[in-house]
């Protein structure tokens, strides 16, 4: 009966709740998506009202006017002007305010209002504007704006039923409308300018004038968001917070995500053990235990430390608290051409840079956050700590240099550092070359503080794991077949009862790794090494279990380790270890963090950009140290 | 009293908008408009910048280089 698309579009500030009630409305009825062409994620969902009317939502992002300055803005404007060619124009928009913060949440909404599309007006927060005491005459505010108005309070689902009633009556008029108007084709386009200052000026003037007549009793002053603000704000105490808080946020990715990743390790190995004593060995079963199960499964072990790590984040983020770290930190990151919201993404970049790649979504501007993106690969990340162990352990002696300190722990520390200082140089010279221009503003609204809401948190866990789950593990998953294809075949010839010499040396990932070899003889790689790099590209710590392959180590040893240490520490040179260390530190070994690039870009050219650069600058580097350590005596 | 950027001010000090020079559209976005009472309540570690002003009932942050388009007249509060 009715027409199949009726579209409703959710546009309001950011910090009013927009996607909580968003959420509200849809449940776990959401896709979530990319707008073509651009890095802004699209969340789209439905419901239905009690009489059967399907409606379809669209969650705009958050912008304070039509007026775009980021990408973000501009998907609403464009969207909202019915300019976007994949998205039709929406049949009409629930406009979300702060009930606790009209003075400035309103000006939006008379912008949507002068374009003219069918409008209600969600008045969110209500709970928080009633407890600070404010009055609002709901039927004197609607009147002088023109719009219904519904109040809301979106993180306990109050004011749904209401709004949806509304939407029906919306519906039934706009049915009505649209037979009465056949030109409506002509009437589609219409003129939009980007609001004067004098503009602007006027639209705060009349909302003063009708929040004046609407408003009985403005709200309290936020006199709780204010005194925890002389704390978290302090430049003393606010910094020294801001440091426990990310000790914990380490300490929980690093080391408590452990727990339930050795859970996913063992479960995988167990799955892949169960494959292998069920099936005859075989090329399916090689495909199933060695390439899909090994591949996908490397990636899976991140999952809780992504689970920890957005559980901080949304946390953070719903309570008010995020904006504030981006304030504390703000010139620090800005000497490196940083915004101050890359701080959190680059620290759990410490972990894996998955997840730092995935949270950079919380910097807006989209120079900022590529270059972000394309230097969290250069933090250490955990899976680089076994590579690291196994070459400190066969090159670097133990000696101690002084009080508690080792020769190996500080080598340790200066591999850390080294990829930090890396990581902020890249990040200077892409500031200077590649996205030169005027440093964008700050100007960032520090919200009131809230309990941050379970419904919110939970939801928005299952959409991040879903999302790197579904998304990045199909990269994966290709991807491992091609490798692990590469590393079988072709097999060693079947004449030789006894393969001469290990059989990875006869496939083409051995194949490769000889050609390879003039290519990466000046840095000082071997051939065994060339070759371990190819399904060390899968994920860094493979790589270990490829030497082992390659120099024909019984695996499955216990102390299959030591015996690698020992041996490698006897057939190569210390040049070519501390090349293969350096190399470690900066090339972009790691089909994942690439995957979740393409993913969070939208976009091959910045994978491909990070895999470029990284490569490029790890090669010259372990050139020079190379070159160096031989000149010393060290060749 | 001669106008001063609203960056140049001390922190805790009301002060009044008197102009607002350069890209105004932003600023003027974020409520910071003519005539309004503004006060700037912290400011960061590292320099104190950037820092953060009260404007018509919001906490904004904004670098002392931004703020200082906003040109203010200080406010003493009776």
């Amino acid at each position: 009966m009715s027409s199949p698309d009726f579209r409703i579009a959710l546009a309001g500030n950011p910090n009013c709740g927009k996607t909580a009630l968003f959420n509200a409305l849809t449940g776990s009825r959401q896709k979530v998506g990319n707008y073509p062409g651009v890095t802004v994620e699209r969340v789209e969902g439905s419901t239905q009202t009690k009489s059967g009317l399907h409606i379809k939502l669209l969650d705009l992002p958050g912008t304070y006017s039509l007026d775009a300055q980021t990408p973000d803005e501009l998907i609403t404007q464009e969207v909202l002007l019915g300019l976007r060619n994949e998205e039709p124009r929406p049949t009409a928009v629930i406009a979300v305010a702060d009930a606790t913060n009209l003075e400035r949440t309103l000006g939006l909404v008379l912008e949507i209002q002068a374009l003219g599309i069918p409008m209600i007006l969600a008045l969110n927060m209500m709970d928080l504007a009633r407890s600070r005491g404010s009055i609002i005459d709901l039927e004197v505010l609607s009147a002088s704006l023109g719009i219904p108005i519904v109040p809301t309070v979106a993180t306990r689902s109050e004011g749904l039923e209401p709004l949806l009633q509304r939407l029906e009556e919306l519906h039934l008029r706009n049915e009505l409308d649209q037979g009465n108007r056949l030109d409506q084709e002509e009437t589609k386009d219409f003129p939009w300018v980007r609001s004067s200052p004098q503009v602007i000026r006027e639209r705060f003037a009349k909302i003063d004038e009708i929040l004046h007549r609407s408003i009985k009793k403005a709200p309290s002053p936020m006199v709780w968001t204010d005194r925890i603000d002389y704390l978290v704000l302090h430049p003393v105490w606010g910094t020294l917070l801001l440091a426990g808080i990310l000790a914990l946020l380490f300490q929980t990715i690093f080391t408590w995500a452990s727990i339930p990743m050795d859970w996913i390790e063992n479960g995988i190995g167990a799955l892949g053990g169960l494959i292998r004593n069920q099936m005859v060995d075989g090329p399916l079963r090689s495909l199933l235990v060695d390439g899909v199960i090994g591949g996908v499964g490397s990636m899976l072990i991140f999952l809780p430390q992504i689970l920890f790590l957005f559980l901080f984040l949304l946390i953070l983020e719903d309570s008010g608290y995020m904006a504030r770290a981006a304030f504390l930190m703000d010139r620090l990151m800005g000497k490196f051409g940083l915004h101050g919201r890359a701080f959190i993404p680059l620290l759990s970049s410490f972990a894996c840079s998955i997840p730092g790649i995935m949270a950079t979504r919380t910097i807006e501007n989209r120079r900022d956050r590529l270059i972000t993106i394309l230097i969290s690969p250069l933090i250490t990340c955990s899976a680089r700590l076994p590579v690291y162990s196994l070459l400190i352990a066969a090159f670097i002696p133990n000696h101690v240099l002084w009080g508690p300190f080792r020769l190996q722990g500080t080598v340790m520390f200066l591999l850390y550092l080294s990829g930090i200082v890396a990581a902020l140089l890249v990040a200077v010279f892409l500031k200077k070359s590649v996205f030169p221009g005027p440093t964008p503003p700050l100007m960032l609204e520090l919200p009131t503080y809230k309990w941050p809401s379970v419904h919110n948190i939970l939801h928005g866990l299952v959409e991040r794991a879903s999302i790197f789950v579904r998304r990045a593990g199909t990269v994966i998953l290709g991807l491992s077949i091609v490798l692990w294809f590469l590393a079988s075949y072709p097999k060693a010839p079947s004449s030789l009862e006894i393969p001469a010499r290990p059989e990875i040396t006869y496939s083409y990932a051995g194949q490769i790794g000889h050609a390879l070899e003039p290519l990466v003889r000046p840095i000082g790689f071997n051939w065994q090494i060339a070759i371990a790099l190819i399904p060390g590209f899968a994920a860094r710590e493979t790589m270990i279990g490829a030497l082992g392959t390659v120099y024909a180590l019984e695996d499955k040893d216990s102390g299959v380790h030591e015996l690698l240490a020992s041996q490698i520490s006897k057939s190569w040179s210390v040049a070519t270890g501390m090349s293969l260390l350096v190399w470690y530190i900066l090339s972009c070994q790691c089909a994942s963090t690439l995957a979740v690039t393409r993913r969070e870009t939208n976009s091959w050219k910045w994978p491909g950009v990070m895999l470029g650069y990284m490569t490029a600058l790890a090669y010259a580097a372990s050139f020079i140290v190379y070159n160096l350590l031989r000149y010393w005596g060290y060749g | 009293m001669r106008p001063m950027g609203l960056g140049e001010i001390p922190t805790g000090s009301f002060a009044q908008i008197v102009s607002i020079e350069g890209d105004a559209g932003r600023l003027l976005l974020m409520g910071l408009l003519e005539g309004a009472l503004v006060q700037v309540v912290h400011q960061a570690p590292f320099g104190g910048d950037p820092i953060a002003v009260r404007v018509r009932g919001t906490l904004i942050a904004l670098r002392r280089g931004e703020a200082n388009f906003v040109k203010v007249v200080p406010h003493v509060v009776a």
